[in-house]
């Protein structure tokens, strides 16, 4: 399978480099290897396949075995631009092959129509750069569908009375239904709401050669063993290196991108697994380095050509991060739930998706209900904040809560703040002596309310679905981002964003960039 | 279900057998295998000795984790043979807290001494004066260093010395398997979809 892997000497002339092997990364690999360009994948992280994978709270929870490593990698982080920032872990992201697809929930629902049309629909937003994208809904449709079935995604179409118009229905059934999803539709129904089958990116049958979910429950921050989660490391990867025209070099941590005189790419400088320097050219260079590496890089890429960063001319990259938001309500019911089995999540409510300017503010988003906790991040944090923390009390609490509690979510919508940002830290630095990320993060006050009118409709749900005993921590500002996303904004305007509809850059014609990073909201 | 990696194996074999996926196919052998020898080093393993505490030190810790998860109508921290996961832990990933636990086991037993008598080890007390004494310091970082080793060696993989026989996974109810078939949980098991 692994023999006709292409393995490109020095001097191969390649058309293009792709920086990160993730969400994007992976797809785009795919996309141009099997149209004939000779392409190489730069990955900082490790390549590892299912064998490699294990159910191991330890390594995978507490040792940051598949995401970036806070002692090589460091964070800084502060609120607002006048303080300086104390270094302290602010984000996470997968960092290996396949990136975050192999660790995430693997909710996959798709935007719906409003999503990009919202400035028109809503107007302007004080203290925001609240925007139109420069493509619709209706543009990406088949794009989105061309993704469900080549990644495999198991859902429901029309389940959802609130789900955008689709050219075709998911290629695989839903998972199974698990205890959660019961008491969501339970409360959901009592309240008038509409709990139907989550759309996830794991396979509840065989499809394309891969097995279908076996629900060891192993997914979240976990790799499949049996890649039942389609990744891009179970699938358009290894379509990518089928072609003969796909290297994957893992353990490639990028550290500048070049240019020449015309202002154009001329490839990309990067260290191996022993810190030597390496330079790959290639026609064009491609950055799916997610919302808070690619920033940096290009920040890390300035010249005297481009003296605040590559791409940068309009002063945007790096700005506009956005999080999104999370609420949350916990409850202990009455029986076991064991959400411990299977996937994390088997309905999903988009009653209170759109912005609803009669709500009194702006934000919206989706719930579900679902537990995600694996036996040690239970114990150390996982009762209600009033219950005791040790002795005889506690033990007895850890048996009876454990299988019987579930967390009502709302994930919500962020505001893009031009101040909140991904930049270079000036103390700082990583492993490899480069300039820290630093995060400027403080949530919008409209997202601070939707995360609290979300955290009552999660009280309301949970109630509703019969909870024995509810309790909930208030809403806070956030300090760490899991979805990194806004930071090289696309936009038609180039001294308003970075890259164009297209995903190239503004600047620089042979250069795109491709991951969160170019969210409008 | 004597031997849950052999049923484990048997069920993904005829799994597999039944849908006739080649990729699982092909990859199989290599996870049972990964599985298995993750299972046989956990069950080899049989403690004799430590590799940094000295006995007496390794009795004062156990006898926190077996206050901070005691032993009563089910196994405890002492039980599920905690104090070998933190000796271990303390001799490879942790040893940066190494430093910690020595001055805090200094200062617990100088507060034991204080209140209980001179030459009264913390291990050496009764329940109730070990319960005083920690509530004493339930806020300290070295309680809290000892309360997560202790939760750590009570759940995490028995590979790693502790969570004996499964002990804490059968404490809370979780199982670690490589399968599931729904029903899953109690709020499912009659459930009927809507039409």
């Amino acid at each position: 399978m692994t023999n006709e892997r292409a393995h490109f000497t020095a001097n191969a002339e390649i058309d293009f480099v792709i920086i990160g092997a993730g969400a994007a990364g992976g797809v785009i690999a795919k996309e141009l290897s099997t149209a004939g360009f000779r392409v190489v994948v730069l990955e900082q992280g490790p390549y590892m396949k299912e064998p490699d994978f294990e159910h191991d709270e330890l390594k995978y929870m507490r040792q940051q075995a598949i995401t970036n490593d806070y002692k090589r990698q460091p964070n800084t982080f502060r609120k607002t631009e006048k303080e300086k920032a104390k270094e302290q872990p602010a984000i996470i992201y997968g960092r290996m092959v396949g990136g975050s697809t192999v660790h995430f929930t693997a909710n996959y629902w798709r935007f719906h129509e409003i999503d990009f049309v919202e400035r028109t629909r809503l107007g302007a937003i004080a203290g925001t750069g609240f925007a139109n994208w420069p493509i619709t809904y209706s543009e990406l449709e088949p794009y989105y569908t061309k993704a469900e079935w080549e990644l495999g995604v198991s859902g429901l179409a029309g389940a959802s009375p609130f789900d955008p118009p689709r050219s075709k229905p998911y290629p695989v059934p839903p998972l199974p239904i698990k205890s959660s999803g019961v008491l969501a539709e339970r409360g959901a129904s009592k309240l008038g709401w509409h709990a139907f089958p989550a759309p996830m990116a794991i396979i509840s049958e065989p499809y394309r050669g891969r097995n279908a979910c076996l629900h060891c429950g192993f997914c979240e921050y976990f790799g499949c063993e049996v890649a039942a989660k389609s990744s891009t490391l179970a699938t358009v990867i290894r379509e990518a290196e089928k072609t003969g025209l796909c290297e994957i070099r893992p353990n490639s941590y990028v550290r500048k991108i070049e240019v020449n005189k015309a202002g154009l790419v001329t490839g990309v400088t990067y260290f191996d697994e022993n810190r030597q320097e390496h330079f790959q050219s290639a026609k064009a260079v491609v950055i799916c380095a997610n919302g808070a590496e690619t920033p940096r890089l290009l920040l890390l890429s300035k010249t005297s050509l481009f003296p605040h960063g590559l791409a940068n001319s309009s002063g945007k990259v790096g700005k506009y991060l956005m999080f999104n938001g999370h609420a949350q309500a916990s409850a202990l019911f009455e029986h076991p739930l064991n959400e411990f089995k299977s996937v994390p999540v088997s309905r999903v409510i988009h009653d209170f998706y759109d912005s609803d300017p009669k709500r009194g503010f702006y934000g919206g988003g989706g719930m579900d209900l679902r537990f995600v906790s694996y036996p040690m991040g239970f114990a150390l944090r996982g009762l209600p904040p009033d219950a005791p923390r040790w002795g005889r009390e506690y033990k007895a609490m850890l048996r009876e809560h454990y299988t019987r509690t579930v967390h009502a979510n709302g994930h919500t919508t962020s505001l893009p703040v031009e101040t909140n940002s991904i930049s270079l830290d000036p103390d700082v630095k990583d492993a490899w002596g480069l300039p820290a990320v630093r995060v400027t993060y403080k949530d919008h006050v409209e997202d601070l309310k939707t995360m609290q009118f979300f955290q009552e409709r999660c009280k309301e749900l949970l109630q509703a679905a019969g909870a024995r005993k509810q309790w909930s921590r208030p809403v806070r500002e956030q300090s760490f981002g899991f979805h990194l996303l806004g930071t090289c904004r696309m936009g038609e305007e180039a001294n308003r964003s970075v890259v164009n509809k297209y995903h190239r850059a503004h600047d620089v014609p042979n250069l795109f960039i491709s991951d969160g990073s170019s969210f409008v909201t | 279900m004597d031997n849950p990696d052999i049923s484990r194996r048997l069920f993904i074999m005829k799994s597999c057998a039944g849908l006739g996926s080649v990729w699982l196919a092909s990859y199989l052998p290599e996870i049972i295998a990964a599985q298995e020898h993750a299972h046989r080093a956990a069950q080899s393993e049989s403690p004799s000795r430590f590799e940094f505490f000295a006995p007496e030190d390794a009795a004062e810790v156990e006898a926190m984790a077996a206050q901070i998860i005691p032993t009563d109508d089910t196994p405890g921290a002492r039980e599920a043979r905690v104090i070998y996961f933190i000796d271990r832990a303390l001799a490879t990933f942790a040893a940066e807290e190494r430093a910690a636990f020595v001055e805090g086991l200094k200062q617990l037993q100088k507060k034991a001494r204080k209140h209980f008598g001179k030459t009264k080890r913390f291990s050496d007390l009764r329940a109730e004066q070990q319960i005083t004494l920690l509530k004493a310091i339930e806020t300290s970082q070295f309680f809290e260093l000892v309360r997560t080793m202790t939760i750590l060696g009570m759940f995490s993989n028995p590979e790693y010395g502790g969570n004996y026989n499964k002990i804490g996974w059968k404490l809370i109810g979780f199982e670690d398997q490589f399968f599931f078939k729904a029903p899953f949980g109690s709020y499912d098991r009659d459930y009927k979809a809507k039409e």
